[in-house]
């Protein structure tokens, strides 16, 4: 006898359909599986012929061939087993269920029979409901972020033994609300009043965060760099609802929706010693990095001349695109990652800065160390600030402005971007033209003019200069970019140098 | 190449530089170590004295193979490595080497010969310090550099990193400079200064005493400070440690009976030590390059015209604020009672008129250059 079912397997972030066919006929018993499975696939036999004994059914002892279809695409964890085992039951007349071809099913079994969460359950359910599937049978785990694709019958699902009542119309499972999802940053999250002192470097955040620009930030250790950064995103104007399912999507198809589900705009930062594939994604099948992890909010590379030279460089391209490109031999995959790059770096490998006469670095090391800074990835980020040690009455001084304040300043800015550019755009995005576009001052003009000739900016700088400066008026409520606000984004943009 | 070149400089002085560059690792075990370097000492000895000192063993044969070189194999070996040669007996040798009784006996160089003709005295300055300079001290140097050169003053160094290159900078940008090396003139040593040896051979001059491919040495770089010291009629110390290389040139240039300079630094500065004892024993203050050309020519007999460009109103107080010792935009800021963005925009301003630098980590100074009020 020949039973299909539908499943999905993870491909990125997205889940490509896949069919499995069961065949139960006379011979030898056995049990294959054929169609580019991984390890976790083939490992399945083991737990569907545990599960089905469990939950009181038989196991055919005669010859089953599982085909996963199309046999090109390669299939990986253990998310088919549900499909699997609902298809042999089929297949050996132990369920009589018609249906079984229009509907989805995807889950992993325990030996008992019940069903384990599975990643990527939201983009399975997107899947499913692009393919045309009645409904889609998950984990009871997955239920919730299941539901958050609109459109598609959830049906929660807690063992393979509570199939035989649901097919026959017993039993029907109450079906599962839609996680929320947190636009904003919850309430505890880290707040910038913790910030004590240092307007500059808080000005560098809040310009920063209005235009969506990169940022660096140079100076001593436990000056506030890693403290400021993770408190960039409790400023970053609200999720859209759109933004925050893409957001979920991709901690869904990473196996971490629950951490990120709560946390409004993600907040990565990888440890200095990552891969170049850990950062912008990789393997085969591709998986997302934390470049695509950091979609739609923050990628912070604390101590980034520590960093690996070429995970650095993989970063370039995307860190433009806003996308990553991923290709291997069964084609190329596009991830998503706008992110805000956030980088703190010491001065020199001691950390003190060469200014400081305790500072034991020699001059190579410190070329070497700052030839990082001066790379072509350095040259893409919009604002470089300068962190100093805070000082004793700084410290002392009251909590400063919180984060809910400063994020009211920085939506009215995005609110200007959105009206000039179009929805959800802002400065950072501008093109060229775009940037040239913006009516400037005569004087700003001459500043600019100036700061060209004599320091022989390339025509990139010069375009990262308009638009910062674009977003300084924007702060301040201008439609003319004036000489003061040049002079602050030309301030915020020391590296450009001749 | 042609053949001029090497007519200025006599077969047995060139014979000379070679016999350095194949002493080069004899000489390294015997002249350097405690107590400082012997290496200008040594240089004085004839030949044949030199090798019994330094290669007792192999010295004959060194000599011989030295003496057996050619006029012709000689000239090519300076043609293939792009340099000309000039001796002391040359017409083209500095007139103010010869008095040294350590005098190199050939000069080997690239750039343009005639230079070395022009180089006199009074119109050259020696510009030494820290390979670990500070920000204030490249600051100073670069100026002093690019002041010196733009008045006519030939600047002299050595290449290294810190003070050297920051003073060779300045003043390839503004006029000529001439850099002496501790390795063959055919060779960028340090190579991260290669593209700043290429600019200086194209409108100055790269000299050794060592011929073309030699190597560094530790013992050739008190050596060659003895050159840049007899070449200046002044040699200013901008950076530099208790214990450190530049010392010696300065030691060196007193024992010629050339003016002493020294750049003022903070006394807690550990790279400021060397100066500040210079200072202490009587060199002259050098705040800029006027305070030079007032050492060497006299007071008033050279005046620089220096004012920078015209000051707002606005800026005239951030500049004052920068000079009195603030260093941040908060610092300004808090100081002025102005807000972080405006001070930030300001100090931004003065940046670019160029009467305040930036370092790295973001603290502001001041730099040498007069506004428009002090000039007059």
């Amino acid at each position: 006898m020949l039973a299909t079912a539908r499943t999905f397997t993870l491909d990125g972030i997205s889940a490509r359909p896949v069919r499995v066919e069961v065949d139960v006929h006379r011979g030898l018993p056995g049990f294959a599986i054929v169609g580019l499975p991984d390890a976790a696939v083939r490992e399945a036999r083991e737990r569907v012929r545990a599960a089905l004994v469990n939950c009181g059914f038989e196991f055919p002892l005669r010859r089953i061939v599982v085909n996963l279809a199309p046999a090109s695409l390669r299939k990986v964890g253990p998310g088919m087993d549900l499909a699997i085992a609902a298809a042999l039951l089929s297949a050996s007349g132990q369920l009589e269920w018609e249906r079984l071809g229009a509907v989805a099913l995807a889950g992993e079994l325990a030996l008992d029979g019940t069903t384990r969460p599975v990643p990527g359950a939201l983009a399975i359910a997107e899947a499913a409901r692009e393919s045309g599937a009645e409904a889609i049978l998950v984990p009871a785990e997955n239920g919730s972020e299941a539901a958050l694709a609109e459109g598609v019958d959830v049906v929660p699902l807690d063992g393979l033994g509570q199939l035989p009542a649901l097919v026959a119309g017993e039993w029907e499972p109450p079906r599962p609300a839609a996680l929320p999802l947190w636009l904003e940053s919850p309430p505890d999250a880290p707040d910038l009043a913790d910030l004590r002192g240092q307007p500059h470097l808080r000005h560098a955040l809040e310009v920063a965060a209005a235009g969506g620009h990169s940022l660096l930030m140079i100076g001593p250790p436990g000056a506030g760099k890693s403290l400021a950064a993770s408190r960039l995103p409790s400023i970053l104007p609200p999720l859209e609802a759109g933004e925050a399912l893409e957001v979920a999507r991709i901690a869904s198809a990473c196996g971490r929706l629950e951490a990120a589900i709560r946390g409004g705009r993600p907040f990565r930062a990888p440890h200095h010693t990552i891969s170049p594939a850990g950062l912008v994604g990789g393997g085969s099948p591709p998986r997302p990095g934390e470049a695509t992890l950091a979609n739609r909010g923050v990628l912070f590379l604390d101590e980034l001349c520590e960093f690996r030279r070429d995970a650095l460089e993989a970063l370039r391209a995307p860190l433009e695109a806003g996308e990553v490109s991923i290709v291997r031999a069964a084609g190329a995959r596009r991830l998503p990652c706008r992110f805000m790059l956030v980088a703190a770096s010491n001065p020199c490998p001691c950390g003190r800065g060469e200014a400081d006469p305790e500072c034991v670095c020699a001059p190579h090391d410190v070329q070497r160390y700052q030839g990082k800074l001066s790379g072509a990835l350095a040259d893409r980020i919009d604002v470089l600030v300068a962190v100093r040690q805070p000082e004793a009455a700084e410290i002392g001084a009251g909590p400063g402005e919180c984060s809910a304040d400063v994020r009211a300043r920085v939506c009215t800015a995005r609110e200007a971007q959105e009206r000039r550019l179009g929805p959800g755009r802002c400065n950072a995005e501008m093109s060229p033209a775009e940037a040239r576009e913006c009516p400037l001052d005569p004087d700003a003009a001459g500043l600019l003019a100036d700061l060209y000739a004599k320091r022989r900016l390339s025509g990139r700088a010069h375009d990262r200069a308009l638009r910062l400066a674009r977003t300084v008026a924007d702060l301040r409520g201008l439609e003319t970019v004036g000489a003061e606000e040049m002079a602050q984004a030309l301030q915020l943009r020391r590296r450009d140098r001749g | 190449m042609a053949r001029w070149e090497v007519a200025d400089a006599c077969p047995e002085c060139l014979r000379r530089s070679w016999l350095l560059g194949m002493l080069g690792p004899y000489l390294e075990r015997i002249a350097t170590g405690e107590p400082g370097s012997r290496s200008p000492e040594l240089l004085r000895l004839s030949n044949r004295d030199l090798v019994e000192v330094a290669a007792p063993r192999v010295g004959g044969e060194l000599l011989r193979r030295i003496g057996a070189l050619t006029e012709t194999e000689l000239s090519e070996g300076l043609a293939s490595a792009g340099c000309w040669a000039s001796c002391r007996h040359g017409d083209l040798y500095p007139a103010q080497l010869r008095e040294a009784a350590d005098a190199p006996w050939a000069l080997i160089g690239r750039g343009e010969p005639a230079l070395l003709a022009e180089l006199e005295p009074n119109g050259t300055v020696t510009v030494v310090g820290s390979r670990r300079a500070t920000s204030y001290g490249r600051e100073v140097a670069r100026e002093l550099g690019r002041e010196l050169a733009a008045a006519g003053i030939v600047v002299v160094s050595g290449l290294a990193f810190g003070v050297d290159s920051c003073a060779h900078r300045g003043a390839v940008e503004a006029g000529r400079t001439v850099a002496v090396l501790g390795c063959g003139a055919d060779i960028a040593y340090p190579a991260a200064h290669r593209s700043l040896w290429r600019r200086i051979a194209e409108n100055g001059l790269v000299l050794s005493e060592l011929p073309p491919g030699a190597s560094p040495w530790r013992w050739s770089f008190p050596a060659r400070n003895r050159i840049m010291a007899a070449l200046a009629g002044m040699t200013v110390v901008v950076e530099a440690a208790r214990r450190s290389g530049s010392l010696i040139t300065a030691d060196l240039a007193a024992d010629l009976g050339r003016d002493l300079g020294a750049v003022p630094g903070p006394v807690t500065s550990g790279a400021s030590a060397g100066p500040n004892a210079l200072l202490a024993g009587g060199a002259c203050v050098v705040r800029d390059a006027q305070d030079v050309l007032d050492a060497m020519l006299g007071v008033g007999a050279r005046r620089l015209d220096r004012g920078g460009p015209a000051l707002d109103e606005s800026l005239a107080p951030v500049l004052a604020a920068v000079e009195a010792g603030e260093r941040t935009p908060d610092g300004v800021a808090a100081a002025l009672g102005l807000d972080g963005p405006a001070a930030a925009a300001a100090l931004a301003r003065l940046e670019l008129l160029g009467y305040v630098a930036c370092s790295e980590l973001g603290a502001y100074t001041r730099t040498s250059q007069p506004t428009p009020a002090d000039a007059t």
